[in-house]
């Protein structure tokens, strides 16, 4: 039976992994390649690197790091962050990265999916979509959540696959940072919409979180940042208790 | 001893390169001909599409080179189902040298994902060449929406929608459908095995 994955998520900043609440207030959590070899140790499925470092040298540190990434990790991972156009992915895949993940640059220029999996394969291409819940409507935003779009989370979740995304990694703004739990009703409906994978992120707090995102959210994966960094869950504990209340996961 | 991986129109066909390397082994990334065919032993990696691909490998002659070696030759993912005859992808004829089809996976409920992403139980064959140190249920990556039927040259199973081949071995040819430079443990084992072969 395919396992369910649990993904820790790093967020890069100047070469240092940082954590922010609801993306702000960033917190220091150590050096990216080191913290990245704990999770492997300690069964993490898979590792989700997002560099929201803002400067011009960004494309060659970033392909830097999956290059040293690549040559210390024996599982998969993605790396994400700023990717605009072919040329910048295609940097990434020779550095070494399994799949890339595009976010605010596919919602000003969709057709940047299509010509990503056309060149690379869906299996490369990774759509990460940040939403909030506003007045009951779930909404797209941009820029690590700070634009509002006009786009439906549905609709756009949609499309994204149409145009050839291989997953589909769906974080709730609502939910982000607050430890209170997944998004479940959101993640199930985004999971009924497509037939891709979809990997959930925001609100994880607790074991039990991951249960319900797996069973009420349908997830295919749950994604979460502090709670691993700061040892507040260790991984190997979670997956025996995932185990427990027969949820498949890889031991 | 020289292995080589085959340099090819495709994906991530570095990550193997950087396998080998944290087992201490330094392969050879190369499209060259006569480095391939004087090797002592060949890696055929792959993600990528079935038709382009076999086009791409029969215009530069790695097709007849591949067909023809006799060196222990291992194909992961792409480069094991273009091992096979047919592949449903782009209805192309593959290399032929292990007498499989490869065919597309058809979801029958709805939360049978495709493409089969994640890590699944293996169901190795007991003493399967390369395969041996491995545990009946260990767990690999796959990334695929295409599987290779289960047949006599068949060495480990998995299940997804159906049983498929998860490994395959054929005179000198190993093939894997799942990434083992990307599976962990259960992956380095494999790949000690095939350099030690």
């Amino acid at each position: 039976m395919l396992a369910k994955r649990i993904i820790p998520c790093l967020d890069i900043k100047d070469g240092r992994t940082v954590k922010g609440v609801n993306f702000e207030q960033l917190r220091d959590a150590g050096d990216p390649v080191e913290l990245g070899c704990r999770y492997v140790a300690e069964g993490a499925d898979e590792l989700v690197f997002l560099d929201i470092t803002a400067t011009h040298e960004k494309r060659k540190t970033l392909a830097e790091l999956a290059r040293k990434i690549a040559k210390h990790l024996n599982i998969p991972f993605t790396i994400g962050g700023g990717i605009r156009s072919v040329a910048d992915a295609d940097v990434l895949l020779n550095a070494g990265a399994d799949k890339i993940s595009v976010n605010s640059a596919a919602v000003r220029n969709p057709e940047l999916i299509t010509q990503l999996a056309d060149q690379f394969g869906s299996q490369f291409v990774v759509v990460a979509v940040d939403a909030k819940e506003v007045n009951g409507e779930w909404l797209v935003h941009l820029n690590g959540g700070r634009v509002a779009t006009e786009h439906r989370l549905l609709d756009w979740i949609k499309e994204s696959e149409n145009r050839g995304a291989g997953e589909i990694l769906f974080t709730s703004m609502n939910n982000d940072g607050t430890k209170a739990g997944f998004a479940c009703e959101a993640l199930a409906a985004v999971a009924e919409q497509v037939s891709i994978p979809v990997i959930a992120s925001g609100g994880a707090g607790s074991m039990e979180h991951f249960r319900d995102v797996f069973t009420h959210g349908k997830a295919d994966a749950g994604l979460a940042a502090s709670i691993f960094h700061f040892k507040e869950i260790e991984i190997s504990d979670l997956k025996k208790y995932l185990a427990d209340q027969r949820i498949p996961v890889r031991l | 001893m020289k292995i080589v991986i085959i340099d090819y129109n495709a994906g991530n066909v570095r990550s193997v390169l950087f396998a080998l390397k944290r087992l201490g082994v330094t392969a050879e990334l190369t499209s060259g001909l006569e480095k391939i065919k004087a090797a002592d032993k060949v890696i055929f990696p792959g993600v990528g599409e079935a038709k382009n691909t076999m086009t791409y490998l029969r215009k530069t002659g790695l097709a007849d080179t591949i067909y023809n070696l006799k060196q222990p030759t291992l194909g992961i993912c792409l480069g094991m189902q273009l091992l096979c005859e047919h592949s449903e992808e782009g209805d192309t004829g593959c290399l032929n040298i292990i007498p499989l089809k490869v065919k597309k996976f058809v979801a029958t409920t709805r939360d049978q994902k495709i493409p089969h992403v994640g890590w699944n139980k293996v169901l190795f064959e007991k003493n399967a060449p390369l395969l041996e140190k491995n545990k009946p249920g260990d767990y690999a990556y796959f990334v695929h929406s295409y599987y290779v039927e289960n047949g006599v040259y068949t060495t480990a199973t998995c299940n997804y929608i159906l049983p498929f081949s998860a490994a395959l071995k054929k005179d000198n040819f190993y093939a894997t459908q799942f990434h083992p430079e990307k599976s962990g443990d259960v992956g380095e084992l494999i790949l000690k095995e095939f350099i030690n072969l």
